[in-house]
């Protein structure tokens, strides 16, 4: 099994509720609390296992924003696993989740280091590196109705821009978006394969703007009542 | 990078310490020029482990989580950073042995046994410092640091604080000098052109905000640029990997770092011998060859550019 997220940035409106989402259930779960450092000071801060970044591409009237969140990727050669000198950092042979075990880190932040998605961050507080556990403590509770078995990330999204899977089975939601709309994976030049990915925004419709074409006499004649008007 | 001050002394002491360890064995294997005497023998052990264990002890200080520190050898498979503590521990009665062995027959009497001890501890010191070179070298992450130079540059550079030590230690017993002066002065030439060569790897930028980015989002043909980052405040990660320093500053501290660490000791140690007082200079250029070399490791902290910076507006790394 291997379990990843598909988010489609065609759908994703930069709303931040996955974000808020995975921060207010996270921090009662298994690896919480997500600390929150001077939460009503001049500067707060705190931890979050995902983050929505905002780009830009092109020049007006061109241009287009694309909203990117961004979480742990559950890597395939996760280089944050191979460098974590403690054996804190792992990867679940059954579903392909990589995890940090609270009892075993010393918090020496290599594996922060290791990571270049940012998906780790230290709590300061514990001392102990936290990390996106793709949900552990949900999708496998059967005392939650079986459709609320996914991330707190995938079930809040209002405009369904996540989805979430096996990727090994060939008909989950995941296999087939990726399939019909080319998965994409974030920096595939660092060799880390990551397990999740990325829909790619599809072209945009190019729409023709019209040029009016007035006689000129009738132009002459506007724009000198326009500046009558506006004196 | 954040320069960690506590990082920065375990890597410039200890780095001194295995080179002063690796070249004490190494004169006992080879014999060349000098012999010891017991003494002489046991003070610069005795340095060289308090230098190094020194390092380890202030390693320690930058766990967030120390009381789990013991654990830090267990991924030895893998992990540099698991290798390097784990040779340095098993370092620990290895020399304890060869220095208790060289104590019962200082006159060598079994030749080979000691001949093979001593060139066994000159490899284990030098493999440990080639270990801590490669806990930064092994980042995929960190272009600056992912060039085998930088596991170079912490060999060359420990056994020349080394060596530097082990000088002033033999001008204080009064030995012949001058011919360990002479490769002593080539030495910081070769560590010194090394480091020039290691500056020169990492001068141009390797990723850039269209790697990061243009493979999820397809931008092929225009500059992405990013308008906003997800947070208001600082985080973990720009706390750690956001570390910006003035080109100017970073200029003035290379600057230091070669002219105090490189050329003055250089010079210092090339007079040492047409001057009275010569223990002074000794301890002077020991004195700005370590201070040059923590202006050295904190440019390799401060110049590296981890590619998660291009995720919080960089556009190059």
């Amino acid at each position: 099994m291997r379990l990843r997220l598909v988010v489609d940035l065609d759908k994703c409106v930069g709303c931040n509720a996955c974000a808020i989402a995975c921060k207010q259930w996270n921090t009662s779960g298994t690896s919480g609390s997500l600390t929150d450092y001077r939460p009503y000071g001049p500067d707060p801060s705190g931890v979050f296992f995902n983050r929505i970044r905002h780009y830009e591409t092109g020049l007006y009237p061109e241009s287009k924003t694309v909203h990117f969140p961004m979480s742990c990727m559950h890597c395939e050669e996760a280089a944050c696993v191979t460098v974590c000198p403690t054996g804190a950092s792992y990867k679940r042979e059954e579903d392909g989740i990589v995890l940090v075990d609270p009892e075993k880190c010393m918090g020496c932040n290599y594996c922060a280091w290791a990571c270049p998605y940012g998906a780790r961050e230290l709590d300061r507080e514990e001392g102990i590196m936290k990390k996106c556990t793709l949900c552990v403590d949900r999708i496998y509770d059967e005392n939650l109705p079986e459709d609320e078995r996914k991330p707190a990330c995938v079930m809040t999204c209002p405009t369904t821009a996540r989805y979430f899977g096996d990727f090994d089975d060939p008909f989950s939601d995941v296999s087939i978006a990726s399939k019909k709309r080319e998965g994409q994976e974030l920096f595939p030049e660092l060799g880390y394969k990551p397990v999740n990915q990325y829909l790619s925004p599809r072209n945009k419709v190019q729409i023709n703007q019209h040029q009016v074409n007035e006689p000129k006499q009738v132009k002459k004649v506007k724009d000198w009542v326009n500046k009558v008007v506006e004196l | 990078m954040h320069p960690a001050f506590s990082v920065i002394f375990f890597t410039v002491t200890s780095g001194a310490g295995y080179g002063l360890i690796s070249l004490l064995s190494l004169f006992q294997f080879s014999h060349y020029g000098i012999f010891l005497d017991k003494n002489t023998f046991f003070i610069t052990a005795a340095v060289a482990i308090s230098l190094f264990t020194m390092g380890l002890i202030s390693s320690t200080f930058h766990l967030a989580n120390p009381k789990n520190a013991w654990r830090a050898f267990m991924r030895f498979r893998t992990s540099w950073l698991a290798r390097e503590g784990l040779l340095a521990i098993l370092f620990y009665p290895l020399l304890f042995l060869y220095l208790y062995l060289t104590y019962i027959d200082f006159q060598i009497e079994n030749f080979f046994l000691m001949q093979f001890f001593s060139f066994i501890i000159f490899i284990f010191a030098v493999v440990i410092i080639y270990c801590t070179g490669m806990i930064y070298a092994c980042l995929k992450t960190i272009p600056q640091w992912n060039t085998f130079w930088t596991p170079i540059n912490y060999i060359s550079i420990g056994i020349f604080l080394g060596g530097l030590i082990f000088f002033f230690i033999l001008d204080l017993y009064n030995y012949e000098v001058s011919l360990y002066k002479s490769y002593l002065l080539f030495f910081i030439v070769i560590a010194f052109v090394l480091k020039v060569l290691y500056y020169f790897n990492i001068r141009t930028p390797r990723h850039n905000i269209g790697q990061a980015t243009n493979a999820a989002i397809k931008f092929k043909e225009t500059k992405v640029r990013l308008l906003d980052v997800g947070h208001t405040g600082g985080t973990f990660l720009t706390d750690e990997f956001g570390y910006k320093v003035a080109e100017k500053k970073l200029f003035r501290v290379k600057l230091f770092s070669m002219i105090g660490g490189f050329l003055m000791p250089f010079l210092l140690i090339y007079i040492h011998s047409f001057i009275y007082e010569n223990l002074v200079i000794c301890f002077m250029a020991i004195f700005l060859a370590f201070l040059g070399m923590v202006a050295e490791r904190w440019l390799f902290f401060a110049q590296a550019k981890h590619v998660v910076n291009l995720y919080h507006g960089s556009q190059q790394v």
